[in-house]
């Protein structure tokens, strides 16, 4: 039986992005700043807030499905920009993808994302190089499927998963946008990393960290 | 919308002070059910957010009442005003709807655009 990755980790997960949103929150509405109206770092440290209250509330279901979907209302309602609906529909699709009920294994993982990076795509209708969030998701996901495919150790797949995802944070600063706020600017976007790329970034940075621990907690 | 009857709601904000710029899915949602009406409703938005903050409030909504809903790439205030009118004349929603989509051709200022 391989690994398998309970609620109780994925709550950590997502506590632990959320602490590192907030301690990114200058660096987040300084991106904004440059090719956007200056409030993601705002947004996302609003939205962390009421997401960190929530996952604290003791005595929650255990069910993996019913845990991103609560993150997803969360979310929904308490980021306000672009992110909200965007990150909201990222884990209200994941939460559509199969588990064991309490614990899901590495491919099924790996699909979890996959769902919510679809759901996203549908959302905003974003594709590769339009210098959005896509950038680092999208070859963050596939890089998690191609390790999965190959047999990796969760370690492996979610060092693999970061590692994508920097890249294509550090990428975006070389396009024009085409999606979103920043698009406003045409060519004037290119010089600048795309706040949404970076706060998406940390979710593969903190999945690294915090996903590839064993044991209860 | 028959019968001079227009119900008009609005979801602007997030919902907990009502204060902070933004859009919340759910808040678009409760509006929706507030002025439901099987005749349909019309969705006029502003930019970014707003859309695909009214997309995802669809996606929430039960089948049936999601098939009579429309988002509309009318202005939201040129497109309120004309709307809100042809609605009350119980026009049905798609014919709301195009006359308040026209008003985006619709000049500010006599002989621009
Ligand atoms: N259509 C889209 N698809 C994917 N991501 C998008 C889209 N539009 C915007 N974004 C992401 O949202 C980020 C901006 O978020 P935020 O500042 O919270 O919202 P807003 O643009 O409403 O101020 C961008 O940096 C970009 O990564
Ligand atoms: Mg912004």
């Amino acid at each position: 039986m391989a690994q398998e990755i309970t609620t109780k980790q994925l709550r950590k997960w997502l506590l632990a992005y959320a602490a590192r949103i907030i301690e990114n929150e200058d660096h987040l509405t300084e991106l904004d700043t440059a090719i956007g109206d200056a409030d993601h770092g705002v947004n996302m440290r609003r939205g962390m807030g009421k997401l960190q209250e929530r996952l604290q509330v003791e005595g929650q279901s255990e069910d993996i499905s019913a845990f991103l979907r609560s993150v997803a209302m969360t979310l929904i309602s308490g980021v306000g920009g672009a992110a909200g609906p965007l990150y909201g529909t990222f884990f209200l699709r994941a939460a559509t993808s199969p588990t064991n009920g309490s614990s899901i294994d590495l491919p099924q993982l790996t699909q979890m994302f996959r769902y919510g990076l679809d759901g996203l795509q549908q959302r905003g209708k974003a594709q590769a190089d339009d210098k959005t969030m896509i950038d680092t998701i999208q070859p963050a996901v596939e890089a998690m499927e191609a390790a999965v495919a190959a047999h990796q150790s969760a370690a492996v797949v979610l060092a693999a998963a970061r590692q994508a995802a920097h890249l294509g944070m550090k990428h975006t600063i070389e396009i024009e946008a085409r999606k979103g706020r920043a698009s406003y600017l045409g060519p004037h976007s290119i010089g600048h990393q795309d706040p949404g790329a970076t706060s998406a970034y940390f979710l593969f940075e903190t999945a690294a960290e915090v996903l590839t621990t064993t044991g209860a907690d | 919308m028959a019968g001079g009857q227009v119900e008009i709601g609005q979801a602007g904000g997030l919902s907990d002070d009502g204060e902070t710029l933004g859009t919340d899915a759910f808040k678009i949602l409760s509006a929706i059910e507030e002025v439901w009406c099987e005749d349909g409703v019309l969705l006029l938005m502003d930019l970014g957010s707003a859309v695909m903050s009214a997309e995802l409030a669809l996606d929430m909504l039960p089948e049936q009442r999601r098939q009579k809903c429309l988002l509309s790439n009318a202005p939201l205030v040129e497109g309120a005003i004309v709307a809100a009118l042809h609605a009350s004349l119980g026009e049905p929603l798609q014919a709301v709807n195009a006359v308040a989509e026209a008003a985006l051709s619709v000049p500010k200022l006599p002989g621009a655009g």
